[in-house]
C-alpha cells in the first residue's frame, strides 16, 4: 500500500510516495519510513496514545492524530493548516499560549461550593482537550481574521465559565467578545475533527447564550447580516455568494 | 538572557515548581523541549493517592506503611511520612485551582483502590487524571505570568565550582544556542524509563539527557537500577493500560483463561509473573469481560478506546493481549527533603528526582503525589535561595556552536531511529524484568562500542531548521550513557529487591538494604551505598 506525504524542506514543497503497512497506525508507519527509507522525514510524536496532542496532521485534508489513525491506499498526509510549516509535517504552533492568555481561560477566583457528580460531568468533555491544534487547523475563520481566538481557546473558556468553582465568570466572558464567539461561523469543522469528541461549535453557542444572559451585546444577527449568504437585500440574489 | 528562577521541564513537576516559586517581582522561566501539555504527565491516567477526611477505612499510618513496604526498606520513613501527611493539602490545592476531580454520591472527591494499598485511596479525574492536572497547571501558569520557552533542548548546565548558574539550550526551530543565567535552577526533566525504545510506555520525549548532563556536572544520582515495568501495556504498541483496569476488577489470565496472580499485588510481582509466561512464548491477557459495560464506559473510557485503536479489540467483550513494559524510573538525582541536590542553586523534582520516597518500587497513584509534593518543595527552596544567590555571567562554557558544527560535519552517517530500535530491544532483554551478570556484561560492551561509534558519527539531515534528527542524535548519545549507568548500578547490586530482579541473585540481602549512589569523579562512575535518610 502507498501513501503520499507532503514534504517541505529548504523552502521547497513537494509530495513524496512511500510504501506503508496497512495494519499499522500512521505514526508507526512514519517511524518506519524514518528508520528504513528516509531519515530526514520530520514529524512530531510523544505519548503514542492520543493524550499529548503533538502528532496531529491532515489526512486527505482532515485533521487526525497520527498515533490513532489507520491508513488507506493513496492517503495524502499534510501538515496542519493556519500555521507556518517549519519542516515536512511540523508546524509552528507557538501562538497557543497567546490565545489561551487572551481568553482568560483559567480559574480566577475560587468559590467555596459543593461539587456534585453532575457539576463535574458538566466540564468533563471540555477538560479532555489535549491542545492538539486540530480544530485550529480546520477553522475557516482564520482565512479572514487571523486574530480569531479560535475553537480550543473558546472551549477552554467555557470549561471555566461552566466550572462551579469559578467566582468571576464575567472576566472570562468579557475577554471572548472581540475576535471571539461572535466571529465564529458555526460551520462545525472543529467539532468534526476533534479527536476527543469535544464540540467547540456547541461550546461557542453556549458561550453566546451565556454572554447575552450576562448583558453582553448579542452580535449574532449583526454577523449573520455581514456574512455573505448569497442574498443581497439591495439587489437580489448574488450567485457568487453561498 | 537572565531570569530569577529557571525551570527545566514543563510537566506537572516543572509547572507546580514554577507556580510555587512565582511572586510578583520574581521572574520564572520554564524551558521545555516540547510544549507544556505534550509532557508525559498527560499519560498518567490512574490517579493520585491521598488520605482525605472523607477517605474510608484508611489512615496516614496505613498510607505510610503501604508506601514503605513497596519500597522494600530503602526509602526514608520520615520523607514518606511528610509526603503522606501533606497528601490532603495537595489534593485540596489541586481542587482549588480547578482540577476537576471525579466526585462520589456524597459530593466528596471519589477514590478507588490501586495495587499494593489497603484502602480506596486514589483520587482521579475519570481516567485522564494526569492530563487534567497538567492542563489545569498550565492554565494557572498562564494566569500567573510564568514565561515559557518551548522547543528548546538542554545542552548543558552553566557551572562554576559546585554552583549552578544557569543552563545552555539549543533552539530546536533554528539551531541557535542560548544561555540562560539564573539565580536558582529547578530540574524537572522526567525520568529515564523512556530509553527502553519500543519497550516502554513512556513518551518519546523522555530520553534522560538532562540526567546525564547534571550527573557530569557533579550531581549525585541514586537508585538507577530500579526501573519499574508496568504489567499491562498493549502487545505490539506498548500503549499503557492503566492499573485502574485491574483496580476496577479486571483479571489477568493465561492462554487457557486461568488467573495466575493476584492482580493487585505490587507491580514488580505482577510484571514478573507476566514476563515468566511471555518468556515461555505464552500469551497473557487482560480480561474485563465480566465487568459491567456501563462501568467500563464510565470509569475506563480511555482504555476502551486505546484497545480499540491499537488492537481493534472491544475490552468489554474480548480478551486484550498485554505485555510488560518499562514504565517508571525510581532512581534519579538524589535530593534532600527540601528538593536540594548536591550542587548549590540546583533543585530537583518529578520523576528525575530520587527523594527517598519510592525506594525499590513505586505504588500506583504515588507518582503524581510525589511529583506535586516535591515540586512544591523545589519551588519553595528555589525561591528561598534567591536571597543568597546571584547572577553570574562571566563563566566559560564549551563552544556549543562548534560542537554542533562538528557533529554535522562528521562523515559516518548513522540512522538514529534504527539504532534506537536495536538499543531498546537489547536494553529490554538484558536490563529488563529479569537481569543477570552475563547478559549485563554483554550489554555493557555493546554500549561502550556504540558510545565510541556515536562520537564520530553524524546524521543525514544537515538542515538548521527543525532538525529533529539532530535532536534525536543528541538525546541518543546521552541515553546510551544513561543505560551504562543503569547497567553498572544493576551489576553492583547483587541481590533482588523490588523492581530490581537478578536471576543470578534471587534473594533480598540485608547488606544491600541501602540506596545506591553514583558519582562522576575524574571521568569515572563511582558507585557506593548509603542508608536512606
Amino acid at each position: 500500500m502507498k501513501i503520499k506525504v507532503s514534504r517541505f524542506k529548504q523552502e521547497k514543497t513537494f509530495v513524496e510516495e512511500f510504501e506503508v503497512r496497512e495494519n499499522k497506525t500512521l505514526l508507526e508507519n512514519l517511524v518506519e519510513i524514518k528508520q528504513d527509507k528516509d531519515s530526514t522525514l520530520t514529524f512530531k510524536h510523544g505519548c503514542r496514545s492520543g493524550a499529548c496532542g503533538c502528532c496531529s496532521v491532515r489526512v486527505n485534508g482532515q485533521e487526525r492524530l497520527a498515533c490513532k489513525t489507520k491508513l488507506k491506499e493513496n492517503d495524502l498526509i499534510e501538515p496542519l493548516k493556519n500555521y507556518k510549516v517549519l519542516k515536512d509535517l511540523v508546524v509552528d504552533s507557538s501562538k497557543e499560549e497567546e490565545l489561551l492568555n487572551k481568553t482568560n481561560s483559567f480559574l480566577h477566583k475560587k468559590e467555596d461550593v459543593n461539587i456534585s457528580i453532575k457539576d463535574e460531568k458538566q466540564i468533563d468533555r471540555q477538560s479532555n482537550c489535549i491542545l492538539c491544534q486540530s480544530c485550529y487547523s480546520s477553522c475557516p475563520v482564520y482565512e479572514v481574521n487571523e486574530n480569531f481566538l479560535g475553537p480550543y481557546a473558546l472551549t477552554r473558556a467555557l470549561r471555566y465559565v461552566d466550572d462551579k468553582k469559578e467566582g468571576d465568570k464575567l472576566a472570562i466572558l468579557a475577554s471572548i467578545q472581540e475576535n471571539g464567539i461572535w466571529d465564529c461561523t458555526l460551520c462545525g469543522n472543529c467539532t468534526f475533527v476533534c479527536p476527543q469528541a469535544i464540540d467547540p461549535k456547541m461550546d461557542i453557542t453556549n458561550l453566546r447564550m451565556k454572554s447575552a444572559q450576562s448583558g453582553f451585546e448579542d452580535k449574532s444577527m449583526q454577523n449573520y447580516n455581514s456574512f455573505n449568504t448569497g442574498f443581497d437585500p439591495m439587489g437580489g440574489f448574488n450567485p457568487n455568494g453561498f | 538572557m537572565t531570569t530569577d528562577i529557571l525551570v527545566i521541564g514543563s510537566g506537572a513537576a516543572g509547572l507546580t515548581a514554577a507556580l510555587e516559586s512565582k511572586r510578583d517581582n520574581i521572574r520564572v522561566t520554564v524551558v521545555s523541549k516540547c510544549y507544556p501539555t505534550n509532557s508525559q504527565t498527560c499519560q498518567a491516567q490512574g490517579g493520585i493517592n491521598a488520605v482525605l477526611e472523607t477517605t474510608e477505612d484508611d489512615s496516614i499510618e496505613k498510607f505510610i506503611e503501604d508506601t514503605f513496604i513497596a519500597s522494600k526498606g530503602i526509602a526514608s520513613k520520615s520523607s514518606i511520612k511528610k509526603m503522606c501527611q501533606s497528601s490532603k493539602d495537595i489534593i485540596t490545592w489541586l481542587d482549588d485551582i480547578a482540577v476537576p476531580f471525579s466526585r462520589n454520591e456524597q459530593n466528596s472527591i471519589a477514590q478507588r483502590k490501586f495495587g499494593g494499598t489497603k484502602a480506596k485511596r486514589t483520587c482521579y479525574s475519570s481516567d485522564y487524571t494526569g492530563l487534567k492536572i497538567l492542563h489545569t497547571l498550565y492554565d494557572q501558569c498562564i494566569k500567573n505570568k510564568i514565561e515559557f520557552l518551548n522547543e528548546y533542548f538542554l545542552l548543558d548546565f552553566i557551572k562554576e565550582d559546585e554552583n549552578i548558574y544557569g543552563a545552555v539550550f539549543l533552539d530546536i526551530k533554528t539551531l541557535e544556542i542560548i544561555k540562560i543565567y539564573a539565580k536558582s535552577v529547578i530540574l524537572a526533566s522526567g525520568g529515564y524509563a523512556g530509553i527502553y525504545e519500543n519497550n516502554t510506555t513512556n513518551s518519546s520525549f523522555t530520553t534522560s539527557e538532562a540526567l546525564v548532563k547534571v550527573y557530569k556536572n557533579g550531581a549525585t544520582l541514586s537508585n538507577l537500577e530500579f526501573v519499574q515495568f508496568h504489567p499491562t501495556a498493549i502487545e505490539g504498541s506498548n500503549t499503557l493500560i492503566s492499573e485502574s483496569a485491574r483496580a476496577e476488577g479486571g483479571f489477568l489470565v493465561d492462554e487457557k483463561g486461568n488467573r495466575f496472580i493476584d492482580e493487585l499485588k505490587p507491580r514488580d510481582e505482577v510484571s514478573r509473573a507476566i514476563s515468566e509466561k511471555l518468556l515461555k512464548n505464552e500469551k497473557v491477557f487482560l480480561d474485563l469481560r465480566h465487568l459491567d459495560e456501563k462501568l467500563i464506559d464510565e470509569l475506563l473510557p480511555q482504555e476502551k478506546q486505546l484497545a480499540k485503536t491499537f488492537k481493534d479489540i472491544d475490552i468489554s467483550k474480548e480478551l486484550l493481549p498485554i505485555v510488560s513494559a518499562a514504565h517508571y524510573s525510581m532512581g534519579g538525582v538524589l535530593c534532600d527533603e527540601n528538593a536540594k541536590t548536591s550542587l548549590k542553586n540546583l533543585f530537583v523534582c518529578g520523576e528525575c528526582a530520587q527523594g527517598n520516597i519510592h525506594g525499590a518500587n513505586r505504588l500506583g497513584g504515588n507518582s503524581l503525589l510525589e511529583v506535586i509534593y516535591l515540586a512544591k518543595k523545589a519551588g519553595n527552596s528555589a525561591f528561598q535561595n534567591l536571597q543568597r544567590a546571584t547572577i553570574k555571567e562571566d563563566i566559560k562554557t564549551v563552544d556549543f556552536e562548534k560542537s554542533i558544527e562538528n557533529i554535522l560535519s562528521n562523515e559516518n552517517i548513522i540512522n538514529v531511529s534504527k539504532e534506537k530500535k536495536e538499543f531498546g530491544e537489547k536494553l529490554f532483554k538484558s536490563l529488563g524484568v529479569f537481569k543477570d551478570e552475563s547478559n549485563m556484561k554483554t550489554l555493557l560492551s555493546y554500549l561502550e562500542e556504540l558510545e565510541q561509534r556515536l562520537k564520530v558519527s553524524t546524521i543525514e539531515d544537515k538542515s538548521r531548521v527543525y532538525n529533529k534528527s539532530l535532536i534525536e542524535f543528541l538525546e541518543f548519545k546521552e541515553s546510551v550513557y544513561m543505560a551504562k549507568l543503569i547497567a553498572k548500578c544493576a551489576l553492583e547490586r547483587k541481590e533482588s529487591r523490588g523492581a530490581h530482579f537478578r536471576s543470578d541473585f534471587k534473594e533480598q540481602k540485608e547488606e544491600f538494604e541501602k540506596i545506591s549512589i553514583v558519582k562522576y569523579e575524574k571521568e569515572q562512575d563511582i558507585i557506593s551505598y548509603e542508608d536512606a535518610v
